[in-house]
């Protein structure tokens, strides 16, 4: 404990000294973060140095062994920086699916060559990767993608199409689901390959939403030739050919884990109820002047509260090595945690009322809430669908038979 | 404090679970209110828990007890909820050893904790004076009279009242309803003068009652905490009742669960285990959910109560009123999945469903503890 106490002082004296006082400042949206990559524009000299100094102390990805570009350190430590951050409110350095979901892929399932390549890259932000999972056909049931990889003797040839890449027109690599046999049982002939964006034949689409964003892209593979390996015993498959199904497996765990902890994340640090007192007004007994509505926003505050404490008896559990099958268990943080935070932005909405439906302009900041509004929508589809962590949790944790 | 288990806790769970289904399984229950039991509970079962320190969980261990605290505590509830066991717990050893441990006099304390501890007393909460909780409506009238006070109104919903030795009465020395200031809590003996007590059997087969005062004469050594400012003593007692009905229902609604996954897995129709339908699955996968995040609530108000005591009122709020909805759902879920049978007397889970609704209802139920929470919270 008195590690981790010294270690504080040291992170925050660092802190101090090195968080640009801009990089100290709330984020107001996307725009504000800093995914880094080949072509990524830094919306200011201040946000590029805080990026650099914290990957040079290998503080983007903490808890990544030194050789890849981390620091080495403890869970424990990892969060002693975060508080730190928090505390003077710094913004995270740098984002990346590079650091949230190829990094852990590459931990487990990458060899030391494979490791050595990518991930510091990564760390640096040199590097930005995007995901290739979902297919037209293969929503829900992903394990029935069709992207087509043929064994060419010296290299791989891909064709297909992904659907859903985040990010894909700006991100420089991919990796990608394939299927690689297709006479074995579907989970049995899938492989998990890295590709390089810039490859010939690869091209990407934008899909525009509701939200009037497009984040999300179409993704085409045209007879692109992937290298065996980008150097020697650097393969471009990450764990064994036709075992790709582990990794993919391995990999949405970790991404409902992420998406169910933003069920307990807040829009603004004021709450709902807050926000509707100064909106709606109280009556005399200081309570809201809308009993039906205060019901609802205390319901949903309710449920808030009781799933930050269950994402913390998670964790809690995990570090006492009491959670065997936590990954089941992710799908029901995934299931809980996107459900309520569509929830919590319906009655955000019926709380701002008609300024909330503004979509253009300063005071609306354009249409900032209805946008974040309508993005939610999204939680309960993405890293697989409510209904289908309905099921891991039907089969996997209650045991109930398939029909 | 990590929202876990510590090793000791984890093996006093784990008796209780073994103890509780061998002795005081949901047939002791049906049989004590097909005997139509005078006293609702068994005396020889809780001296029984008495001597493994049950009835002693929270009290000092110089007034007897095994001071285990409120975690502890809590398990116990949660495991008698599993098993609908029929005791003084709530009534007497949480609630009324609370109130004395905090703030009673040490003549009081030295005289009743260890008979509680022992098993031997039983006491009873009168707060509720209308058909809903609300504590801060008290207006039972304690008026001066000579060294002591009169106290005349009546009392309800009282649980373990009508077998009662003594009671802690909530009444108002000063101002009116609505206001913290002016109420007072009493000691009152059970067979006092003016009293008369109905007992009303409860839709669970448990006991309570209605309590009439009609003139019962206190003194002031009777007083708990002082006069006029026993408000905060009695919501720190409510919290640890909360906190100790949602633990119960956390496990009613557990083993509640449990049982209709059982009978999902059994139970035939068109050929086929109807726990392999979607529309079932899904219905039992949220409830699954739910029921996790009742655990967090749960397991949280009881460390709060321990680490915290005066300020763990939110996180109780949270607890009971999280518990209730969520144990609700389990039971109406479990009546008809179960189908014609879960409708059957000879079925256990009307057992459920009926001390569910009554814990959703004590100490106040959904409505009351999210406007509490809503209030505290400035909406």
């Amino acid at each position: 404990m008195s590690d981790l106490k010294a270690f504080a002082a040291e992170v925050r004296e660092w802190l101090e000294a090195n968080c640009p006082e801009e990089m100290r400042t709330p984020i107001t949206g996307d725009k504000d973060i800093c995914w880094g990559g080949r072509d990524f524009t830094f919306q200011s000299e201040a946000q590029k140095v805080w990026m650099e100094r914290m990957a040079a102390k290998g503080w983007t990805v903490p808890t990544w062994p030194k050789q890849y570009g981390g620091a080495g350190l403890s869970r424990a430590e990892e969060m002693v920086i975060k508080k730190e951050m928090k505390r003077i409110g710094a913004r995270s350095p740098l984002d990346s699916f590079g650091i949230w979901m190829l990094g852990p892929a590459l931990l487990k399932f990458g060899t030391e060559e494979q490791k050595l390549e990518h991930l510091p890259p990564v760390a640096r932000g040199e590097i930005r990767w995007c995901q290739g999972y979902s297919e037209p056909g293969a929503g829900s049931d992903l394990a029935s993608l069709k992207a087509k990889c043929e064994d060419h003797a010296d290299h791989w040839l891909v064709n297909g199409q992904k659907v859903w890449t985040s990010y894909a027109d700006v991100a420089d690599w991919i990796f990608v689901l394939v299927r690689t046999d297709q006479n074995a049982s579907k989970h049995n002939g899938i492989s998990f390959i890295l590709v390089d964006m810039a490859s010939t034949g690869v091209s990407t689409k934008p899909i525009k939403l509701i939200s009037g964003n497009s984040p999300f892209c179409e993704t085409f593979f045209d007879d692109v030739k992937v290298p065996k390996d980008y150097g020697p015993d650097i393969s471009s498959v990450v764990g064994e050919v036709n075992r790709g199904w582990d990794v993919a497996k391995y990999l949405l765990t970790h991404e409902r884990e992420m998406i169910g902890a933003g069920g307990g994340g807040m829009l603004d640090s004021r709450g709902p109820g807050e926000i509707a007192a100064s909106a709606i007004g109280l009556g005399e007994d200081g309570r809201l002047d809308d009993p039906i509505l205060r019901g609802k926003i205390a319901q949903t505050e309710i449920d808030g509260w009781a799933f930050l404490l269950t994402m913390e008896r998670m964790k809690d559990e995990a570090k006492a090595g009491q959670n065997a099958g936590i990954g089941a268990k992710s799908s029901m943080l995934k299931y809980y945690g996107t459900e309520l935070n569509k929830r919590r932005y319906e009655v955000l909405m019926d709380v701002a009322g008609s300024d909330g439906l503004e979509w253009e302009g300063e005071r609306s900041r354009n249409g900032d809430l209805a946008k974040s509004w309508l993005r939610t929508k999204a939680n309960s589809i993405e890293g697989g669908t409510s209904e289908v962590q309905l099921n891991i949790i039907s089969k996997r944790i209650l045991e109930l038979p398939d029909a | 404090m990590p929202l876990v288990l510590t090793q000791e806790q984890e093996m006093l769970r784990s008796s209780a679970t073994g103890f509780l289904e061998e002795n005081a399984p949901v047939k002791a229950l049906r049989k004590l209110r097909d005997d139509k039991d005078e006293t609702g509970f068994s005396r020889a079962l809780w001296k029984e828990m008495a001597q493994m320190g049950w009835a002693g969980i929270v009290i000092g261990e110089d007034h007897g007890g095994v001071d285990f605290g409120f975690v502890g505590a809590g398990l116990l509830a949660e495991e008698m909820g599993r098993t609908l066991t029929a005791s003084p717990f709530l009534s007497t050893s949480l609630l009324a050893a609370t109130a004395l441990r905090k703030a009673g006099t040490r003549e009081s304390q030295d005289a009743l904790l260890p008979q509680i501890a022992a098993g031997d007393l039983v006491m009873a909460l009168a707060v509720d004076e209308g058909a809903k909780h609300q504590p801060l409506n008290t207006s039972m009238a304690a008026n001066k009279s000579g060294n002591g006070f009169k106290l005349s109104g009546e009392k309800q919903f009282v649980a373990d009242g009508g077998v009662a030795d003594k009671f802690i009465v909530a009444a108002r020395t000063a101002s009116v309803a609505g206001d913290r200031q002016g109420i007072t809590l009493f000691l009152v003996d059970g067979e006092a003068k003016n009293l008369t007590r109905e007992r009303t059997i409860m839709v669970d087969s448990r006991g309570a009652a209605r309590l009439k005062f009609d003139g019962v004469e206190v003194t002031g050594e009777d007083i708990i905490g002082e006069v006029d400012g026993g408000h905060d003593i009695l919501e720190g007692v409510l919290n640890v009742g909360r906190a100790g009905l949602a633990a119960e229902m956390s496990g009613a609604a557990q083993k509640t669960f449990e049982m209709t996954v059982d009978y999902l897995k059994e139970r035939q129709q068109f050929g086929k285990v109807i726990g392999s339908f979607q529309a079932l699955q899904h219905r039992a996968a949220h409830l699954y959910s739910e029921l996790e995040l009742v655990k967090s609530a749960v397991l949280k108000s009881s460390q709060e109560l321990d680490d915290n005591f005066g300020i763990a009122g939110p996180v109780c709020a949270l607890a009971k009123a999280k518990s209730g909805e969520v144990a609700k759902l389990a039971a109406l879920e479990a009546v008809q999945m179960h189908g014609g049978i879960g409708m059957t007397d000879e079925y256990d889970v009307g057992f459920y469903l009926k001390r569910i609704r009554v814990g959703q209802e004590m100490f106040g139920d959904f409505a009351y503890h999210a406007d509490q929470l809503a209030h505290m919270r400035g909406y």
